[in-house]
């Protein structure tokens, strides 16, 4: 009799030892991710992202005209830019070429120039963050005044010495954008490299006899880069926004033939009083794009941060 | 347990001292003349409250504390090597390999990000010479060793899947993955549960007996010290005031600070409603050891020539009976040979 009651626990045991998910273990990344697909916000941030990162990748098929083809020149007068018609669902701007063409293509060079500048400010700052992190002592004080000295020169100032300094193109702009990101990430880096540098499982491995350097990236390094990652996701809406400052204010692209929202934004200066919708298409595509990548950015913050974990 | 031990000491930590300073600021003296020895297979508990230096005796000797601020003196040996003033790579080879330690928070204790098989072959491939497959087969069985059911499946896991009892076995396993000869292990039963703290010691007490590591206990907790303990050395504000064996301890307890502790610690068969005995004030009364005994201010035998003005000598550690050290002048006496029951009861 109770051979059998023990045969039933064991089984009952056996059954809840079982896990019923494939096997090995969830990683946070792995489990972060899957909060962030449940967070309604973090979706719509998701989707308004991706579908300009379509739009900007399908642009030839998308858009309805050739964004330089000038038309309608006749029906362009002084004090009339003719609106929205067939064939021309936005209208055309001041030299005849179709408005949406443009937008479209435009979502090219404003998300590249984001990406890029983003990227490379993420991969200085990182570097320098590394450095200061991981040596500490002088290293540490050195780098930091010197990203402190970066950080004491308003960004919209720097970016323009920069682009003033390096020529006017594209690339110039895009090592502008780049240069006035560095210190964020840097200090950002360095800050929680230095809290995890004191955690107890730094200490722990240490006690085990485990490299300094093998701490470092092993260790400390994995568990300082999700403020990295979110950041960086919020970089992207502010490097989109300060190209777009850029180019309004001359320093972009020097082809102006080229579509861009920030260059479209201040040609459509002129023409505010004919043609207001000229300036609201291309600002209302930064905000809706600089929104979805804040979106994103914080909803991950919360998704990869312990302290809001629901 | 005794049939192991023997033979030379694994470790010998003389007159060892450990000193804050910070620039502008009055050094603070951590640590100041502990001496005590490990043998093979022995278990010694450091035992005191928060702030006495049990854990900074514990860091030192392992070569963690840091190396700016820091003032570390007199001698500890690890098999007769001399580690103050060793450098930090043959420090480093030492830790993992030849001593290890196990810490107080085990959640803590583990990188989040990382698979526990991960952290455990990480200490294998640093200091043992083996291949990626070679040291993921040994991890199998270490965690096996240390009582990880299914320790395949767990290799592949993150910290945060484990309970808190396998966190500290796997903690455990990896600090015991090099068969260290000393193994130090700081108050490793504090963030876990009763029945998992039970669970541990027996583990660790097994382990001692299995492989003859020698086990430093650092712990504020008497049971632990009741279950585990050979020889027990009670510190006070930094330096070891009694010193006996974990039987005479708990049976006749000389400093009134042991004989406090023991009284205070609360009793299942105690009636309802009866108050707890604390000892009164709290660590931070102790007066520096050059001015007198540093427990003094809150001892209730403390008279006049426990200050060094009235005596004219610091107080000494001495001798106090076979295998016994005492550090006061008004011990508490203990006339007829009591049984444990009526000394943990002891006047105070």
């Amino acid at each position: 009799m109770g051979d059998v009651k023990r045969r039933r626990i064991d089984e009952l045991a056996a059954r809840a030892g079982q896990v019923p998910e494939g096997e090995g273990g969830v990683s946070l990344t792995r489990s972060a991710f899957r909060r962030l697909r449940r967070d309604p916000v973090a979706i719509i941030g998701a989707v308004i992202v991706v579908t300009f990162l379509l739009v900007a990748l399908f642009a030839p098929w998308l858009a309805p005209r050739d964004p330089l083809a000038q038309t309608l020149l006749s029906q362009i007068r002084p004090g009339l830019i003719p609106g929205s018609q067939e064939g021309f669902p936005l209208g055309v701007d001041n030299l005849g070429r179709d408005l949406l063409s443009r937008l479209i293509y435009g979502s090219r060079q404003s998300l590249m120039i984001g990406v890029v500048s983003t990227v490379l400010g993420v991969a200085a700052g990182m570097a320098l963050g590394i450095i200061a992190g991981a040596f500490g002592g002088w290293v540490d004080t050195v780098v930091m005044r010197f990203v402190d000295i970066l950080l004491s020169i308003p960004g919209l100032l720097m970016a323009i010495s920069i682009s003033v300094l390096l020529g006017q193109n594209q690339y110039a702009l895009m090592i502008a954008i780049a240069v006035t990101q560095v210190p964020i990430f840097a200090r950002l880096l360095r800050g929680s490299m230095l809290v995890q540098r004191g955690s107890d499982y730094a200490l722990a491995a240490r006690a085990l006899g485990i490299r300094k350097r093998r701490i470092v990236f092993g260790h400390v390094l994995p568990n300082s880069l999700s403020p990295v990652i979110v950041q960086a996701t919020l970089s992207l809406a502010t490097a989109i926004i300060e190209a777009a400052a850029l180019s309004f204010l001359g320093l972009g692209d020097p082809d102006l033939a080229r579509p861009e929202w920030g260059a479209m934004l201040a040609n459509a200066q002129a023409f505010l009083s004919v043609r207001p919708e000229l300036a609201v298409y291309p600002a209302l595509c930064i905000i809706v794009v600089a929104l979805g990548f804040t979106l994103l950015g914080e909803s991950l913050r919360e998704a990869l941060d312990p302290k809001f974990r629901r | 347990m005794s049939s192991l031990q023997g033979g030379a000491p694994v470790l010998e930590v003389e007159d060892l001292s450990v000193t804050f300073q910070r620039k502008g600021e009055k050094p603070t003296r951590a640590v100041d003349g502990v001496s005590f020895s490990v043998a093979p297979g022995e278990t010694v508990g450091l035992v005191g409250e928060s702030g006495c230096g049990k854990s900074v005796t514990s860091l030192a000797i392992m070569g963690l504390l840091p190396s700016r601020g820091v003032k570390v003196g007199g001698s500890v040996r690890l098999e007769g090597e001399e580690l103050i003033g060793a450098g930090s790579r043959k420090l480093r080879s030492l830790r993992g390999a030849h001593m290890a330690m196990v810490f107080q928070d085990p959640l803590s204790s583990l990188n989040p990000t990382v698979q526990i098989g991960t952290q455990v072959t990480e200490v294998l491939l640093e200091h043992r010479d083996m291949s990626k497959a070679e040291a993921a087969a040994e991890a199998v069985t270490l965690l096996d060793r240390v009582g990880i059911p299914d320790p395949r499946r767990r290799l592949k896991e993150y910290p945060h899947q484990l309970s808190g009892g396998m966190r500290q076995r796997a903690l455990i396993a990896m600090a015991l993955a090099c068969s260290p000869r000393l193994l130090i292990a700081d108050e490793p039963t504090t963030a876990l549960d009763v029945t998992i703290q039970a669970q541990i010691l027996e583990l660790l007490k097994e382990l001692v007996v299995d492989t003859g590591t020698a086990l430093v206990m650092i712990t504020h907790d008497l049971g632990v010290v009741a279950g585990l303990c050979d020889r027990v050395h009670v510190m006070y504000s930094g330096k070891i005031i009694e010193t006996a064996d974990r039987h005479e301890l708990f049976a006749r307890p000389r400093q009134p600070y042991t004989g406090g502790l023991l009284a205070s610690v609360p009793r299942l068969d105690a009636g309802r409603g009866t108050p707890l005995t604390p000892i009164r004030g709290s660590a931070r009364d102790a007066i520096p050891w050059a001015e007198g005994c540093a427990f003094a201010p809150r001892c209730d035998n403390a008279q006049d020539d426990c200050l060094t003005e009235v005596s004219g000598s610091v107080v000494p550690l001495a001798y106090d009976g076979p295998g016994r050290e005492l550090r006061c002048r008004h011990p508490l006496e203990h006339p007829t040979a009591p049984s444990g029951a009526t000394a943990l009861g002891a006047p105070r």
